[in-house]
């Protein structure tokens, strides 16, 4: 699912970063979002809907829709088209909205 | 609390610009962006852009976005950047309260410049919730500034220009592009950007729509069907594409939420996208100190933005009392680039529109 050859674009080698999605793990590239690095494993349902508990993919890409609101790293509702993965991330399906923990 | 004279939100084309103009007169500006990146919707634009050699015309647009923000480098010492910071209130006190890294954090203004921008319009059809029906533009996002591909085979629904130009560019990333469909009797994009697509084969079907997206857990298939002329759905003309991506390129809406909880004076505006503020000449709002420039004004090209943006940072500077040399001239210049931008049979509806908003010289 990456590009390899384009004829505008050139897209550098980039080191390889590892993630877990469900505690299975996955591997992206550095400069990726989280929701960039899913799609590219293939992995295109990122949510449920709240209610129906439908399917939900990305949308807007910039971090306006709420369409890919995922857990990352435990924290819910992480806007995953706008947050860049890191090394080690754990990255988790959300099927409802998110439980937030008070301290 | 953090004094700011000038705070800016949004690091897209008009802002990068209003950014500019502002640290090179000498004022201190803090600029605050929701991405990682800088550029806005410059940073996946690989095509190159048509007007004038002063909105940097032949030039891709990601060029253009290096360009804007290499201009501001000299000036890092006045310059104060939150990125990946979102801004989730404005008072009308000119305090905005801000999220960067999960901390929360006040900033009070003294002018403000709202540069947001806009975000993509959906549209309703039966399964349009499917992952697979993404936006044209985020599909841009993910070939252009991630390298990677939407799917195997898309059907692109709207053929104005971001619909054009993402089909012709799914094509480059090595993306199948089914059809674009669109509803009117007529494509409402550049003519350049249609022909470019009907060299590569790509049909462009006129009075059509997407009727519903099949498939469970992703997309498999869109069934597309004719348009009568009341842009009713013809039963029985209904043809199954087999796609796995449907792309939505049916047009933006201006992300004026932020300045709508200052109630700030303003209207909903077809022609220009959506609910719009009010701007005089300038670019103030009708709060004082409080200016807006760019598509959070009303729909337009990443050419024009940047002319405001620099219009808005000319008034800006003076509300501050900080002089501008040859303020007067440039401000006229800057006007009559953006008359030129809005001159052609294509800004018809654009004119029609900012009559109907209001001022920004026309």
């Amino acid at each position: 699912m990456r590009i390899h050859e384009h004829p505008v674009l050139t897209f550098p080698q980039r080191q390889s970063l590892n993630f877990t999605f469900q505690g299975n793990p996955l591997q992206g590239l550095e400069g990726d979002t989280v929701a960039s690095a899913l799609h590219a494993n293939g992995i295109t349902a990122l949510s449920q809907s709240i209610h129906l508990k439908r399917p939900r993919g990305f949308y807007c890409a910039i971090g306006h829709c709420a369409s890919c609101n995922m857990t990352v790293n435990g924290v819910v509702n992480t806007r995953t088209c706008v947050t860049p993965l890191k090394e080690g991330m754990i990255v988790e399906f959300q099927t409802d909205k998110g439980q937030v923990t008070y301290e | 609390m953090n004094n700011a004279a000038c705070v800016i939100v949004g690091a897209g084309p008009a802002g990068l610009s209003a950014a500019y103009e502002l640290l090179k007169a000498g004022a201190p500006v803090t600029l605050i962006e929701r991405s990682h990146v800088l550029g806005g919707q410059l940073s996946k634009q690989t095509h190159k852009f048509f007007g004038s050699e002063t909105q940097f015309a032949s030039l891709r647009g990601l060029t253009i976005m290096e360009t804007l923000i290499e201009r501001l480098k000299p000036y890092q010492d006045r310059l104060t950047l939150h990125e990946q910071t979102q801004v989730v209130g404005l008072y009308s006190d000119k305090v905005l309260t801000c999220v960067k890294d999960d901390i929360y954090f006040k900033i009070q203004a003294t002018t403000l410049i709202v540069a947001t921008g806009a975000s993509e319009k959906a549209l309703p059809f039966e399964q349009n919730d499917l992952p697979g029906v993404y936006a044209a533009g985020a599909v841009q996002t993910l070939m252009n500034q991630y390298g990677v591909k939407p799917g195997r085979r898309v059907l692109m629904v709207g053929s104005g220009n971001i619909g054009l130009i993402v089909a012709y560019q799914l094509r480059q990333a090595g993306v199948e592009v089914a059809a674009i469909v669109e509803a009117s009797d007529r494509i409402s994009g550049y003519l350049v950007h249609a022909s470019k697509c009907r060299r590569l084969g790509i049909p462009i079907l006129t009075q059509h729509s997407i009727k519903a997206a099949l498939g469970e857990s992703h997309v498999n298939g869109a069934v597309v069907w004719q348009l009568d002329e009341h842009w009713q759905g013809l039963p029985g003309s209904e043809v199954t594409y087999d796609v796995d991506t449907i792309c939505l390129a049916v047009g933006l809406a201006p992300l004026s939420d932020l300045l709508l909880q200052v109630g700030v004076k303003s209207r909903f505006v077809n022609e220009l996208g959506g609910v719009v503020p009010w701007v005089d000449a300038h670019g103030q709002t009708s709060l004082e100190g409080v200016y807006a420039c760019g598509d959070v004004t009303g729909i337009e090209e990443a050419s024009s933005a940047m002319v405001e943006g620099a219009l808005v940072a000319l008034r800006c500077l003076e509300y501050l009392g900080i002089p501008v040399a040859d303020g007067d001239a440039r401000r006229k210049e800057f006007q009559t680039q953006l008359h030129h931008l809005r001159h052609g049979p294509h800004a018809a509806k654009l004119r029609t529109g900012y009559a109907k908003r209001g001022d920004f010289s026309v």
